[in-house]
């Protein structure tokens, strides 16, 4: 940014006010602290000057928005063009229940849809499985066959809404269901617009609903990609995470790196299955966390961007813009919301909804105040919506692109979360890339490690947590959470009882049997999965096949 | 000194949060204690299992899912029919304050909610275990 003789002309300016005049009032006022450090714990100076990013090159580094390396921003107008969509993550007990709240979120003015399914979902049970007992409508929705989707979605049109569907081992399966409802609702799928998590590694690292082993998933995954390139093109076919991993407790840099160097393995996989870059890759999407430290979180977000960049044009030679662009989703950050006082859980969220906004997010999930106590309540959740719309119509930061660029802090920390995250990834490249990583248990113990250091820091009381261990009071018992019925699991079983009598059975097999055979093959398996859904056939029939044929994942558990 | 505390670390259920699990299960460990991890994904009967089998003092329960009403009175109660109900069980989590009076009842120890620390925990086994 600067000449050398400016930099010179700084350096000695900052020299004579560093003996001048601090090293004097230190003498009689000592700082707060010996070290100050970030959320992630980086080192935090005193003051950054334009000698903190003197190699940073404007066209190089940071350039347009809209442009490479997309360090401003993926769009040119950003929030002036369309504000960041509000998309809250919701679903529980049963398909009709997680309807009402979607339509109540819709006329609420929330503009995308984010299913929440409960864990046997997620892990391709129904819910008449013996481990599914207790687990039934509890963390999301129930959805067990095609019936239950329908429900889900009835009354809100599908060319309409966004859907995001946080679904990852069976992710084939859940689409192929969202697409047999549109079609019911005479909606062909080149209309749908959505994402699906579809991301396993890191539910290998962090989030532990993953099914199959390693190969087959990565072959389901590029499955999805190549159907989708030519059936449902404007499909998120993945939402690359860095959720989990940070929730998990990992600093903001590995954050990055982890979820950077899972990309790189679905970006190769692909290529090793014999798709070409630039036809899957612009529809590859991102999601990160947001926490509270509101200057490192933005500067993440935009070494997030720029690195992905380069990435995709340096090791996979991607030609098109829009294989290089890193669209992420964002959500607040789950883990830095406490159960003393949570009310104070409101400030956290809006703070963590600016570090988003200012890092350019495209769409977003806010937490509600209750959710270290319980699901969120109807209130909580329209509170947590509240502060997206203040934050976009009242503070001003939407008006216009990328307002902390320039910050000497926010570029120096900017340059320091790219390097650190690239160091990372070189780092498992050396271990044969991230699904060996993760076999190896090193990404899951550098993660590990962060976690046990921040709960140590919290202990000792180096680390602040208001309200947890400082200004604590004396609390009653918060009152109006949200209970999830617990004949949720009854009626589950009820209605699959009732569908597996009245389906034509004969085709439900028909159907399977068709999967078994493609999966032990190499064809794509979304027509084979489309066509048992559509006959009925069960998300644990479906997957209990592909688990026959596949075998099951193994944990490497690591302390 | 007296033989170190054994205590099984268990991740009952499907949910996959594992951080509570993981760090408290080191907290126990530079504590002095002998910890044994589950990993994720175990039913009632091989969290049982389990601790028979490693001749733990203490099983330690984790759940962020809401299954915890289900899963927890199912492990003391199976504890108990393989008369190993002298082992001290504690669990952890999300965990509603109105559902923690019936889970004691049915013979957790004692139930830790976030924000705890984990010296609370440690000093709770270390008052509690049966010598």
């Amino acid at each position: 940014m600067a000449d050398k003789d400016n930099q010179d002309v700084i350096s000695k300016a900052k020299r004579d006010w560093e003996e001048q005049r601090l090293e004097k009032l230190l003498s009689k006022r000592p700082e707060r602290k010996d070290n100050f450090v970030t959320g992630s714990n980086a080192e935090v100076q005193r003051l950054y000057t334009p000698n903190d990013v003197e190699g940073l090159d404007y066209l190089e580094d940071l350039g347009f928005p809209g442009e490479y390396p997309y360090t401003r921003g993926v769009q040119p107008t950003m929030y002036r063009g369309r504000l960041w969509t509000m998309r809250q993550y919701a679903g529980f007990a049963t398909a009709e229940e997680s309807n009402k709240r979607y339509k109540y979120l819709l006329e609420q003015g929330q503009t995308g849809l984010s299913v929440a399914f409960d864990l046997p979902t997620q892990i391709g049970y129904d819910s008449d499985h013996p481990l599914s007992e207790g687990e039934v409508g509890k963390v999301g929705v129930a959805i067990d066959s095609l019936k239950d989707m329908e429900i889900l979605f009835g009354g809100i049109p599908l060319d309409k809404v966004s859907t995001s569907m946080t679904i990852n081992a069976p992710a084939a399966v859940l689409l192929a269901m969202y697409i047999a409802v549109a079609e019911k609702q005479g909606v062909t799928p080149d209309k749908l617009n959505g994402t699906i998590q579809n991301d396993i590694l890191k539910e290998y690292i962090a989030r532990g609903t993953y099914i199959f082993p390693t190969q087959p998933s990565m072959r389901l995954i590029t499955d999805i990609f190549e159907y989708c390139a030519k059936q449902v093109p404007k499909w998120n076919t993945i939402s690359i995470s860095g959720y989990h991993i940070r929730e998990a407790g990992s600093t903001a840099s590995q954050e990055v790196a982890f979820t950077l160097a899972d990309g790189i393995a679905y970006v190769q996989a692909a290529i090793n299955a014999g798709l070409e870059v630039d036809e899957f890759a612009p529809r590859l999407s991102f999601f990160f966390n947001s926490h509270n430290d509101l200057l490192e979180e933005v500067a993440k977000f935009r070494a997030a961007r720029r690195l992905w960049a380069r990435i995709m044009k340096d090791r996979f030679n991607a030609k098109n813009p829009k294989s290089m662009m890193l669209r992420f989703h964002t959500q607040t950050g789950g883990s830095t919301l406490t159960a003393q006082q949570p009310d104070n859980n409101v400030v956290r969220v809006a703070v963590q909804t600016l570090a988003a906004v200012l890092g350019g997010t495209q769409s977003l999930h806010t937490n509600s105040r209750d959710e270290a106590l319980a699901l969120p309540s109807e209130e909580s959740v329209r509170i947590a919506l509240r502060t997206q719309q203040i934050v976009a119509y009242e503070s001003g930061v939407a008006e216009t692109v990328d307002p902390l660029a320039g910050s000497y802090y926010v570029e120096a920390m900017t340059d320091r979360i790219e390097k650190e995250a690239s160091e990372y990834i070189a780092k498992i490249d050396e271990l044969g890339g991230a699904p060996r990583a993760i076999d190896k248990g090193f990404i899951q113990k550098e993660i590990q490690d962060s976690a046990y250091r921040y709960q140590m820091e919290v202990e000792s009381g180096e680390r602040v947590v208001v309200g947890v261990n400082k200004f604590q009071i004396k609390e009653e018992t918060p009152k109006g959470l949200l209970k999830v019925d617990p004949r949720v699991g009854e009626m589950q079983k009820a209605k699959l009882g009732e569908l597996r009598k009245s389906r034509n059975n004969v085709k439900v097999s028909e159907a399977l049997e068709g999967l078994k055979k493609a999966a032990g093959g190499d064809e794509n398996l979304m027509p084979f999965i489309l066509d048992a859904v559509r006959e009925y056939a069960t998300l644990g029939e479906v997957c209990g096949v592909l688990r026959e044929v596949f075998g099951e994942y193994k944990q490497s558990v690591v302390l | 000194m007296d033989k170190p505390i054994r205590v099984l670390v268990a991740k009952p259920g499907l949910d996959g949060h594992d951080r509570g699990a993981k760090v408290i299960a080191r907290a126990f460990r530079d504590a002095g204690m002998e910890v044994i991890y589950t990993g994720l994904r175990q039913t009632p009967e091989q969290i049982v299992a389990t601790a028979i089998q490693e001749d733990v003092e203490v099983v330690a329960m984790s759940i962020l899912s809401g299954a915890h009403n289900h899963l927890f009175p199912k492990v003391v109660s199976m504890l108990k029919e393989k008369g190993a109900d002298d082992m001290l069980v504690v669990g952890g989590g999300v965990i509603p304050d109105d559902d923690i009076p019936a889970l004691k009842e049915a013979g957790v120890a004692e139930i830790f909610t976030p924000g705890t620390p984990t010296s609370q925990a440690i000093q709770f086994i270390k008052q509690n275990i049966k010598r």
